[in-house]
This record gives structure tokens, C-alpha cells and sequence, in this order.
């Protein structure tokens, strides 16, 4: 569903149910952690850099904290914004890789996802829509290791 | 011939100064919902490991809990660790003991 195209480039096949996942939830997360960064369902995207240490912890957020969020949502609005291309640079691939992969710690902390999900699996929606986004980030992650 | 007064030399601060040679270190912690060729990949790309000491790590996170991927002065580990957080991983630093 993705190749390499030509140099710089990568070729998407996908259907359109899935490129409108790929539209709408990047949107629906940057909204929701843009609203409240410091929510709980946020944890696994800004985790402490600090375990024990909440003066060290609150220079790296005034230091980073901004940027962080900056560069995760431009990450996110690469995927909704070329969701329908059938062809994209290396840069955004790249994005696509890191959005999915926050779509996902999104998900999976709403879900709350275990180790051993495969063995003991839901098929509710939600569930589905997780091991979705998890065969579509394993197949970027497939193409990019290629050209590592 | 003049004889310079004796200057007191101060000391040291020995213990400030063996806190700022210490290195930190970056540590990857395991959690369920990264993919183990996700971790791999982005421990290849952003420190340009090989392949199998990228993968050595990251069995080093599923298994034992967490690993150290890098080390160095704080602002390096800083920048090792936001690098980290970019890509989603749980990355933290501490200062070597």
C-alpha cells in the first residue's frame, strides 16, 4: 500500500474509508489536546523527561513544551491534509509515521491497552479502529526501514 | 624585589564540580502501545544505530523494562530526550549515580 515511487517520493494506495479515517482523527486530536494538553488521555504524548525531579521537569516543558506540541500538531495536519494524495514526499511520509503513531498512544490510553492485547482482543469499534491505524503504521514503518 | 601577598586560593567546590562531570543518561521505558519496529526505527534513525544493536535495545525495553539508549552532557540528553518525545517514545533522563 506504500512504495517508493522515485527518489524523494512514495506511492499511497488506499481505500477511501480508510484516507477518511486518516482526514478526520488527526484533526479530532489536535483539537482535543490543543484544548487541554495537560489531560490525562495526553500522558503518553507529553510523558515527564524527569521522573523525580518537578523543578527539572517544569524547565524542560518551559524550555520545550511549546515546540513539542507545535511539531506534533504540524506532524497531524501533514496526514489530514494529504490524505488523499497518492503520492507523497519523504517528509511527509515521515509525518505520517509520527501522527499515526500519536493517534495511536491516543487511542491506546483511551482504550487502555494492554501488553498482552493480541492474545485477548475486543472487537468493539474503538478496537478495531486501533488495530487499523496499528496495520497501516506498520506498513510506513515497513517502507521508511527500507531506506534507512 | 617585591613579594606578592600571599593569595587565598578557594577551594574547589569539589562535590558541584563531580555533579557537572557526571553524565546523564536518556532512558527508553517499555509501554504497550509502541510497535517494536517502531522502536527499532526510531532508535536507527535519530542516534543512526545499526540494525541490530537498534533492535538489541529495544528487546533491552520489552524485556527488562527499559534501556539506556543515550548518554552525555545534560543539554545533549535534553535534546535526546524532546528528539524522542517528538516520536512518541517515553524517553527520561537521570544523571548517572
Amino acid at each position: 500500500m506504500f512504495w517508493r515511487s522515485s527518489p524523494g517520493h512514495y506511492a499511497v494506495d488506499l481505500g477511501p474509508e480508510e484516507r477518511a479515517l486518516l482526514r478526520e482523527l488527526p484533526l479530532q486530536l489536535r483539537q482535543a489536546f490543543s484544548a487541554d494538553r495537560e489531560g490525562s488521555n495526553f500522558r503518553r504524548l507529553f510523558p515527564p523527561a524527569y521522573h523525580d525531579d518537578q523543578k527539572a521537569e517544569e524547565g524542560y516543558r518551559a524550555l520545550v513544551g511549546k515546540e513539542l506540541e507545535e511539531s506534533k500538531g504540524a506532524a497531524l495536519e501533514t496526514l489530514s491534509r494529504t490524505a488523499d494524495a497518492s503520492e507523497l514526499t519523504d517528509e511527509e511520509m515521515s509525518a505520517w509515521l509520527r501522527a499515526l503513531n500519536d493517534i495511536r498512544l491516543w487511542l491506546g490510553t483511551l482504550l487502555d491497552v494492554s501488553e498482552d492485547e493480541t492474545t485477548d482482543d475486543p472487537d468493539d469499534p474503538p478496537h478495531i479502529l486501533y488495530h487499523v491505524l496499528t496495520a497501516l503504521q506498520s506498513l510506513v514503518i515497513d517502507v521508511l526501514a527500507e531506506d534507512l | 624585589m617585591a613579594s606578592s601577598a600571599p593569595v587565598e586560593v578557594k577551594e574547589p567546590d569539589f562535590l558541584e564540580v563531580t555533579d557537572l562531570a557526571r553524565p546523564w543518561k536518556v532512558l527508553v521505558w517499555n509501554d504497550p502501545i509502541n510497535l517494536m519496529s517502531y522502536v527499532t526505527f526510531v532508535l536507527q534513525k535519530l542516534f543512526g544505530y545499526s540494525k541490530p544493536k537498534a533492535h538489541k535495545l529495544m528487546m533491552d525495553v520489552h524485556t527488562k523494562g527499559r534501556a539506556v539508549v543515550s548518554s552525555g552532557p545534560r543539554e545533549k540528553a535534553e535534546l535526546d530526550v524532546f528528539r524522542l518525545h517528538e516520536h512518541g517514545l517515553w524517553a527520561t533522563m537521570e544523571q548517572d549515580s
